[in-house]
């Protein structure tokens, strides 16, 4: 008002905080393409092609599973079972694959049984939470457990190899580009079209203020429900992407990823309260959780140092995703 | 007829019927699961999940989604100090307990400041420092051999100590009735309260907050610090994330025990009960012969089944 000193730089805040509310993953890429650019300066070879590729294809299933987190989170809940899921899909997939030989015809099949599967955890978490209303945190810790003893029943011990026509498919190119990037194409399409549809917006009307969404007539429990069972889709194909980086059956290799999927979501920026939540930062976050722990390596980190390293890394990035977050919703 | 209802609507009353029911179900499901011996034992492992729920409890409630998620990393580390602290002489566990409550104290202290300066949800802030937490136990174990527990310190733990009851045991007794006084009789408790029903209305009525709730995650680390310690007493050694167990079954102790993850509402009589519940359960699925992943269902599956017991949410009203 007396200076128009002040007056540029609150439009320019202003401005930031207009291009935030747009694009609030923007921190997010921030981070990452710095990450990126340490990655490069330590070692030049990191910012290859190839292993860019590399790298997408190891971290595709913790975006998978960071974007199914972001659905839960959009309405408010938690899904601590998000890696038994994984796991347990993981695991009969490729038991399914084996015992139907192999084929091309039998490893549709059990995709096909594993997004079933998937979408059955989802929504047995979905009643649990929503219709049951038991908190979401101890809930699906709880289903977390009887999906592990699912996954555990399925295989119990780790190693069943998957089918080779699977993994190579994966891991290879088709029509001269690595497969991974039409999983990230086929991703991106996906996402488009759910946020055309009206469930995200209800979702994050739920999260936002349950009780005004249910006063507006928005069927609450069945909205929560679905988030679940967007959630359970998500980790199934993010158990496909598992399966294909790996090759092989894990009936415990989801339990350390569930708080890595958390942890992206909030590094991209959502609100882990809910009614404030972004796909692409949660990708994002995925994926710069993923440089993190290579630039720890690739920084020459001696090996008994690195964890420390990455959690300090990640606990730094996650304050810089929370503060820069609120910044937008403020 | 609803006053007897609301009696047994009690946490801490549905909680002793069900260990009473449990109980009862292991004695006939393999005789002698409720004798003396095994209960007792039952109780040294329910006490040291108990003293990490103690803190776990206070910092839920204080409210604002407040939950520890570090607590099983403290523990650990914890063990790894005392072990090396120690290192099997007696003379080692006053230093050695000194150590392990200024590391608790210390993550605590640096948890706290996350979520009141900067403000971070405690759900991620405890997280992130659990990463932090597990890459340190790397180091640590990198550098050093894990150290062995004082036979002063495993005496305390294991053997009778006085009733024919071990010193374990009795502190966490004295730990449940200092828990009871001060969040009934003092007025830091009460402000524990305060803090976790309304944040807002605490803070215009002088309550300090911000130290406040520093000082809740203080003493959640301190717990761990005190449990991981009694837990290298009750295993011998320290080995890789011996506390990891603790996470989410901390949690799940003050839940079972009344106190909503919401805050402001509970205690740790409650939480105590929640914790021999959990425990007896877990008793009741080794000795049954099942699989481990038939065991792994009906724990999941059961837990889901208590928590019906327990306050679930309101259903939405226009």
């Amino acid at each position: 008002m007396t200076s128009t000193a002040t007056d540029t730089r609150s439009s320019g805040a202003a401005g930031l905080r207009s291009w935030l509310e747009r694009y609030p993953f923007l921190p997010a890429l921030v981070i990452l393409i710095a990450l990126l650019a340490l990655n490069g300066l330590f070692s030049p070879n990191s910012l290859s092609f190839r292993s860019l590729t590399g790298l997408l294809s190891t971290y595709m299933a913790l975006v998978m599973l960071a974007i199914a987190q972001t659905y839960v989170v959009s309405a408010g809940d938690i899904d601590l079972s998000a890696g038994a899921t994984l796991s347990l899909v993981n695991v009969a997939i490729v038991v399914l694959m084996e015992r139907w030989g192999g084929g091309a015809g039998a490893v549709l099949l059990a995709l096909a049984l594993g997004v079933l599967i998937g979408l059955a955890c989802g929504l047995i978490n979905g009643i649990v939470v929503a219709a049951l209303r038991l908190q979401a945190i101890v809930a699906t810790f709880a289903t977390s457990i009887f999906f592990t003893g699912l996954a555990l029943y399925v295989m119990p011990v780790a190693g069943t190899p998957a089918p080779a026509l699977f993994w190579r498919t994966y891991g290879g190119r088709l029509f001269g580009l690595p497969f991974v990037f039409y999983v990230l194409a086929a991703l991106a399409v996906l996402l488009y079209l759910l946020s055309r549809t009206r469930i995200v917006t209800e979702l994050l009307a739920v999260g936002d203020d349950q009780q005004a969404a249910y006063q507006t007539g928005v069927p609450v429990v069945a909205v929560r429900i679905k988030g679940y069972l967007l959630c359970g889709l998500f980790s199934a194909l993010s158990a496909f992407c598992l399966t294909g980086d790996t090759a092989s059956g894990d009936p415990l290799v989801g339990g350390k990823m569930t708080l890595y999927s958390v942890a992206a979501v909030v590094l991209g920026g959502s609100a882990l309260a809910g009614g404030w939540t972004t796909v692409v930062g949660s990708l994002l976050g995925a994926l710069t959780i993923g440089l993190v722990n290579s630039l720890v390596f690739f920084m020459g980190t001696p090996s008994e140092w690195q964890n420390f390293v990455q959690g300090l890394a990640i606990l730094l990035v996650l304050m810089a995703g929370v503060l820069a977050g609120r910044r937008a919703r403020a | 007829m609803s006053a007897i209802t609301s009696f047994f609507k009690q946490p801490l009353i549905v909680a002793l019927i069900l260990i009473v029911a449990l109980l009862y179900l292991g004695q006939s499901l393999s005789p002698g699961f409720a004798s003396a011996d095994q209960i007792l034992r039952l109780l040294i492992v329910a006490s040291l999940l108990g003293i990490v729920a103690a803190g776990q409890n206070v910092v839920i409630l204080g409210g604002r989604e407040g939950i520890d998620l570090s607590v099983g990393g403290v523990v650990s580390l914890s063990a790894i100090i005392a072990g090396n602290v120690m290192n099997g002489a007696d003379g080692g566990i006053l230093p050695a307990v000194l150590a392990c409550l200024t590391a608790g104290a210390f993550f605590g202290l640096l948890n706290g400041l996350g979520v009141t300066l900067l403000r971070i949800p405690p759900l991620v802030m405890t997280l992130g420092m659990l990463g932090v937490l597990q890459g340190l136990l790397v180091v640590i174990r990198q550098g050093i051999p894990s150290g062995r527990a004082a036979p002063g310190l495993s005496a305390f733990v294991t053997q009778p100590f006085a009733f024919g009851i071990p010193g374990i045991i009795w502190l966490w007794i004295a730990i449940g009735l200092f828990m009871a006084l001060m969040l009934n009789r003092t007025v830091f408790g009460h402000r524990i309260y305060a803090i976790g029903s309304n944040e807002h209305a605490a803070y215009m009525a002088g309550v300090p907050v911000r130290l406040m709730r520093i000082g809740l995650f203080m003493i959640s680390g301190m717990f761990a610090a005190i449990a991981g310690l009694c837990l290298l007493g009750y295993s011998g050694s320290s080995f890789a994330n011996v506390g990891e167990q603790y996470m989410l079954s901390s949690i799940i102790a003050v839940v079972f025990g009344g106190t909503s993850l919401a805050g402001g509402k509970g205690g740790y009589t409650g939480t105590m009960a929640g914790a021999l519940l959990l425990v007896i359960l877990q008793g009741i699925l080794t000795t049954v012969n099942i699989d481990e992943s038939g065991r792994q269902m009906v724990f999941g599956a059961t837990l889901l089944l208590l928590m019906l017991f327990y306050g679930r949410g309101r259903a939405m009203r226009a």
